[in-house]
């Protein structure tokens, strides 16, 4: 259902302009043809009564001698189609009141008293009774118009003369005005509608402009130029100056967050750099001491050789460690997540648990195998319970959820632990950004680094009490799972 | 009613008279012929009677003029001044008139110099089958000198002892049979008084008119209205126009004017085919002449 507020201001406003224009001929035509209506009803009856007037006169000579025929001819002339639409039926009664002949003998038989004739003659032949006078009246009974003139010779009352207008008569001459003013005035809204539509686009499009420049905001921001308005003062001028100004702060802010972002990332490399070296250096300072001291004491002890020989190799292999923890091979062949591999992390840090004596609460509801690299998935459990079994206190406590639901696998580790500053949580998941427990500060990293192969989603929250991180694995993602056993 | 009726034929006549015929036909031979017309026939025909006035001119090596009243007596009183020197009249003014008109010429309808009175009710009349029937009804009758159209219905009523005064709620007259028709057709009267031969010529030229009526009643038949000759026409000129009009069916033209007006021809007539009228003229006690 089309609703006329989402309807584009381009045809509103014309819309609206038509209607008005609409409502206005509308209400004028009515109003004149009203006036005109009430003046043609007025000149009806002055004339009927003029007409009448005369036509009495002529039926004085027929009245006087009783020469009924001539009378009959002579309202019947009056009222054929050729006579004029003035009257409908033309009735004559004798001073008596009776019936003298009437163009429409079947209602007005000859000589029967003129009240017997139903209620508007009843009315009639009241007025003629009250009435002196030789002036024509006027009566409206129900939708017929009636139009009373006595018939006098020399003083002598011979009759009246009744009108009979029938409502219709002046509905079809209306029923004409109506109909030529409704022409006049669909000509001129023919005239005027495309002037207003004309107008009212005008006044619609820098509105549906201006829309058009903000909605690109979302996408990108509209050049200062995009914006083509008109200079005016109006409202439309202020709120293309004002729209114009806003783009403007726009583009400074996004500039602004550019170069953040850029000094950001060179932060985040040194960081990043300052973690390798450091991770590098240490084993290297030692490496260094110990081929200092074979040098200066003897390469002919075979005991210091091997010692430092051995010395030198867990040197490279921890630099080797660091060096493998910060390439994740995400693609590394594994087989799907089953609930197995979930009790087997389970089992695996139970006595972790036992060393710190915290209680770790373990919900796993997993139905059945799921599309997911078992070994990744496990990492990453493994990572982050370890975490938080860091994190609580003795005694505490390290909740484990682990379901699935339409959107895919959920995992929720809380701890009642130590809660991280909110200062350290931009940084969380970069490498070398340890706590103060020491710990190389990978595990994080590489946690975020495989939910993020796997298109997932990791986040964490931390206040006082209660830190949970939540991570959430869409099973859509196609690997390369090994083919089950 | 009638001494209203008869002021304003008065009056009417005293205005004829001062306009147009301050002086008499007799006065002068070379005048044209007059001949007085009155609705006996459908007199309303203006271009059919200039062609047969032109006709009958032709025929007589004379000018013709018609002259046409509103109602018979009219007719009858410009005759009795010798203003005229024939009529085409209605059987009842030449019985009562004969002392001094003389029979010039009867039409022949369907075969005979007769014709008939109808009694004609509306259409959706359908149980009036005689005028004694209409009792406290309106009525329309033609002209209080027409046989067809007065004087056979108020010998009707007469009979049964009454009088149109009395017996109908109101009578009036049209003083025209073709009026009358009209005035039944348009319901302003239930019944009405009309000759026979102008309803049926009315029949074939205006049938939209006929239809609305019924004839629910044919008198017997009576002498059709006669042409006359007024008294101080001489006797040449009366045997002039009789020959004229007597052959008026054997040349063409004459033949084509007979059709139009629905007659077979002319016919000289005798006086006794009016014995009729002049019997139902002495039963309601009408002066004979």
């Amino acid at each position: 259902m089309l609703n006329f507020r989402d309807i584009s201001f381009r045809y509103k406003i014309p819309l609206r302009a038509t209607v008005l224009v609409f409502l206005t001929a509308s209400v004028l035509t009515a109003s004149l043809l009203l006036r005109e209506y009430r003046d043609l009803r007025r000149d009806m009856l002055d004339s009927s009564a003029r007409w009448s007037a005369v036509l009495s006169q002529t039926l004085v000579s027929p009245m006087l001698h009783d020469d009924l025929w001539r009378a009959f001819e002579i309202i019947r002339a009056a009222t054929s189609p050729g006579g004029g639409d003035q009257a409908g039926v033309i009735t004559l009664v004798d001073p008596r009141e009776r019936i003298y002949v009437s163009t429409d003998p079947a209602r007005y038989p000859i000589l029967l008293p003129l009240h017997e004739r139903g209620d508007a003659a009843r009315e009639i032949a009241s007025l003629i009774d009250d009435a002196a006078g030789s002036d024509s009246r006027s009566l409206e009974i129900g939708d017929r118009l009636y139009v009373i003139t006595p018939i006098d010779a020399d003083g002598v009352r011979l009759g009246h003369m009744i009108l009979e207008h029938t409502s219709s008569f002046m509905q079809a001459r209306f029923a004409g005005m109506w109909l030529s003013a409704t022409l006049v005035t669909l000509v001129v809204l023919l005239l005027i509608l495309p002037v207003s539509w004309y107008w009212g686009r005008r006044m619609a499009d820098p509105l549906v402009h201006l829309a058009d420049c903000i909605g690109q905001v979302g996408t990108k921001i509209p050049d200062a130029d995009a914006i083509r308005l008109e200079q005016s003062q109006d409202e439309l001028g202020q709120v293309g100056r004002a729209v114009a100004r806003m783009l403007d702060e726009l583009r400074e802010k996004q500039a602004l967050e550019h170069e953040m972002m850029f000094s950001e990332r060179l932060a985040a490399i040194g960081r990043l750099t300052g973690g390798i070296a450091h991770e590098i250096n240490n084993p290297l300072g030692g490496m260094l001491n110990a081929i200092s001291t074979y040098r200066r004491h003897g390469s002919n002890d075979p005991e210091l050789a091997a010692r430092t020989m051995s010395l030198l190799e867990r040197g490279l292999l921890q630099i080797r460690d660091t060096v493998s923890a910060l390439l994740v091979e995400a693609k590394a062949p594994s087989h799907p997540l089953g609930p197995q591999d979930i009790e087997d992390v389970h089992i695996l840090l139970k006595p972790e648990a036992a060393k710190k004596s915290a209680a770790l609460l373990w919900n796993c509801d997993l139905p059945d195998e799921i599309p997911l690299p078992a070994t990744l998935v496990r990492q990453v459990l493994i990572n982050l319970v370890l975490n938080a079994l860091h994190a609580v206190e003795p005694g505490g406590t390290v909740a484990c959820d682990i379901g699935v639901t339409a959107e895919g696998m959920t995992m929720a580790v809380r701890n009642d632990g130590r809660h991280i500053e909110a200062s350290r949580l931009p940084y969380l998941f970069e490498p070398f950004v340890g706590d103060a427990n020491g710990g190389h500060g990978l595990g994080l990293w590489i946690t975020y680094q495989i939910v993020n192969e796997l298109d997932g989603h990791i986040s964490v929250q931390s206040e006082p009490g209660l830190t949970v991180f939540a991570v959430e694995l869409p099973l859509r993602v196609a690997l390369e799972l090994e083919s089950p056993p | 009613m009638n001494r209203r009726q008869a002021l304003s034929g008065l009056v009417g006549l005293a205005l004829a008279l001062a306009g147009r015929f301050g002086h008499a036909v007799a006065a002068n031979g070379a005048e044209p012929v007059r001949i007085g017309l009155t609705p006996v026939f459908l007199d309303d025909q203006v271009g059919f009677l200039g062609a047969w006035r032109d006709h009958l001119a032709q025929a007589m090596g004379r000018q013709v003029e018609f002259i046409q009243r509103g109602s018979y007596r009219e007719i009858v009183e410009l005759m009795r001044q010798d203003k005229l020197h024939f009529a085409w009249l209605c059987g009842y003014p030449y019985v009562r008139e004969q002392r001094w008109m003389r029979l010039l010429a009867v039409p022949v309808y369907e075969g005979q110099p007769l014709y008939r009175s109808y009694l004609i009710v509306p259409a959706h009349d359908s149980v009036t089958t005689k005028v004694t029937d209409l009792r406290d009804r309106v009525f329309a009758f033609s002209d209080p000198d027409s046989n067809s159209g007065y004087l056979y219905p108020h010998y009707q009523l007469n009979r049964a002892n009454t009088s149109p005064a009395n017996f109908f709620r109101r009578s009036f007259f049209t003083y025209a049979h073709k009026k009358v028709v009209e005035a039944v057709a348009l319901a302003v009267a239930h019944g009405g008084a009309v000759d026979g031969y102008v309803w049926d010529t009315l029949a074939r030229t205006h049938p939209e008119l006929t239809s609305r009526t019924r004839v629910a009643d044919r008198s017997p038949p009576f002498g059709f209205p006669p042409f006359v000759t007024g008294r101080s026409v001489s006797p040449a000129l009366h045997r002039r126009m009789q020959q004229i009009l007597l052959a008026m069916h054997e040349d063409p033209a004459g033949a084509r004017f007979l059709r139009q007006l629905n007659l077979d021809r002319f016919t000289g007539g005798s006086p006794a085919l009016y014995a009729d009228i002049e019997r139902m003229l002495r039963a309601i006690g009408q002066p004979v002449g």
